[in-house]
């Protein structure tokens, strides 16, 4: 029987409160939200907080919602609700594209998008989500003019399980620009539904006519420092759409990647796929951004 | 700590170590062992509840964070003598052999039929993608489900929840 170390439990009752938790608790106290990846860490004993602060409670914190050019989503928004977002499918159809492919209906139910993005796990497929789509972390604490900072997710990813949130800080919002031209996919390799992908990729192009105005590419499984492929992403811009373009990125987004050989699969083979998948995504994302 | 709840209908209070997960409160605390606790690892389903009509996976979620919400359990599917169309449904198609999945299979199957009364066969496979069976019964618990989706709950039974 897998037991969590003992820890004393909080309930927050709002951000504010969550905040005075965390610095009156000091760097032992966790936050947990749906604990999909905190718990199963807690009774393997990895992780032997000795406070958790529940904000499950804190419904302001859940919310996909347009703002301007961007869409704002609330730390607290379950994967579900990303999964059956229509604003989400229509503009950055990446997300759901992913969301179909994490976890399980059920684990869906309780997990979160601020949860993933601060576990922080190489092989978690929002992180290369928010990488390829550019998104910005808003992380609140006491120590910022206004209360908060907005970073992007090259700041965010600090390594594998590590972030920029600090110990008496929080993220509360993830905001994602919507630009014109837009077409995103996501294409993952998983050995059985649920699983944790061999190997994944998320591409998002932005097109101004027939060129490639910008790009975004993010992987997933394929190394902790492999997460957002930036130079795949700049062989891309400001070429046309190709065949030729999107197998060039590919293989920078290989050579790139530092996968490891394991129970899912041999190095060689996942890098195989960071090129192969990397390749399928551009593919669809391109097709998408033709159609408008 | 002190925690209160909901389980199956009733006003449930009881003290707790924070760390006790719901799957065990359930279970240990509350007698209701027809929740089944399986591979810990939030991988196999059997420990399914609803949590406010949520299937949940109750190895993963803390007794403490159940607090204040409303949990239903297998048990609380028959009503009176009267089996849910959804246990019928397993009798009926044959959608279990050992049963150790059963209870999990079945409360996903609630929460399906709840929101979505005339599931497509997709639909039902995705809905419990999340849950193992290891007799091999995928086939006849779909069926179950199905059948269980062509005989929907009397408008009179209240959820219990």
């Amino acid at each position: 029987m897998q037991v969590p170390a003992p820890f004393e439990y909080e309930r927050a009752t709002s951000v504010d409160h969550a905040l005075e938790l965390l610095g009156r608790l000091g760097p032992e106290a966790r936050i947990v939200a749906g604990g999909h990846s905190l718990l199963p860490m807690m009774k393997l004993r990895i992780a032997a907080p000795e406070y958790l602060i529940d904000i499950n409670d804190l419904d302001e914190l859940a919310y996909i919602e347009p703002s301007g050019g961007e869409v704002r989503i609330g730390a607290l928004t379950r994967h579900r609700d990303l999964l059956d977002s229509e604003l989400l499918a229509e503009r950055l159809p990446m997300i759901r594209e992913a969301e179909q492919l994490i976890a399980d209906p059920v684990v869906r139910n309780r997990g979160t998008i601020g949860g993933a993005l601060c576990q922080a796990d190489p092989s978690e497929d929002l992180s290369a989500v928010c990488s390829a789509l550019g998104a910005r972390a808003v992380i609140r604490g006491p120590a910022h003019p206004g209360g908060e900072r907005v970073v992007d997710m090259d700041e965010f990813h600090q390594g594998a399980y590590e972030t920029a949130v600090g110990a008496d800080e929080m993220l509360v919002e993830v905001r994602f620009a919507l630009r014109d031209g837009h077409g995103s996919a996501y294409e993952k390799v998983k050995r059985r539904a649920g699983d944790w992908p061999v190997a994944a990729a998320g591409a998002a192009v932005w097109l101004d006519g027939n060129t490639i105005a910008d790009a975004g590419l993010g992987l997933a499984g394929l190394g902790s420092d492999a997460t957002h492929a930036t130079r795949a992403e700049a062989a891309l811009r400001g070429k046309p759409p190709s065949e030729e373009a999107f197998a060039e990125a590919g293989r920078i987004a290989a050579e790139d990647s530092s996968p490891a050989s394991d129970q899912r699969g041999p190095e060689d083979y996942k890098r195989h796929l960071a090129s192969e998948l990397t390749q399928r995504a551009l593919r669809r994302a391109v097709e998408r951004a033709l159609r408008g | 700590m002190q925690v209160n709840l909901t389980v199956n209908g009733d006003e449930v209070t009881r003290e707790i170590e924070p760390r006790l997960l719901l799957v065990h409160f359930l279970r240990d605390e509350l007698g209701l062992t027809g929740t089944h606790w399986g591979c810990d690892t939030s991988n196999c389903g059997t420990c399914v509840v609803l949590m406010d009509d949520e299937p949940v996976k109750s190895c993963t979620v803390l007794a403490a964070m159940a607090g204040g919400h409303a949990v239903r359990t297998v048990e609380s599917l028959e009503r009176d003598g009267t089996l849910d169309p959804v246990q019928q449904g397993f009798i009926e198609e044959h959608g279990l052999q050992c049963g150790f999945c059963t209870p999990g299979m079945m409360m996903t199957a609630r929460a399906l039929l709840d929101t979505n009364p005339n599931p497509s066969e997709a639909e039902i496979r995705e809905a419990i993608s999340g849950q193992i069976c290891r007799c091999t019964g995928y086939q006849n618990i779909v069926k179950a489900i199905r059948w269980a989706a062509g005989h929907p709950l009397e408008p009179a039974g209240d959820t219990g929840s």
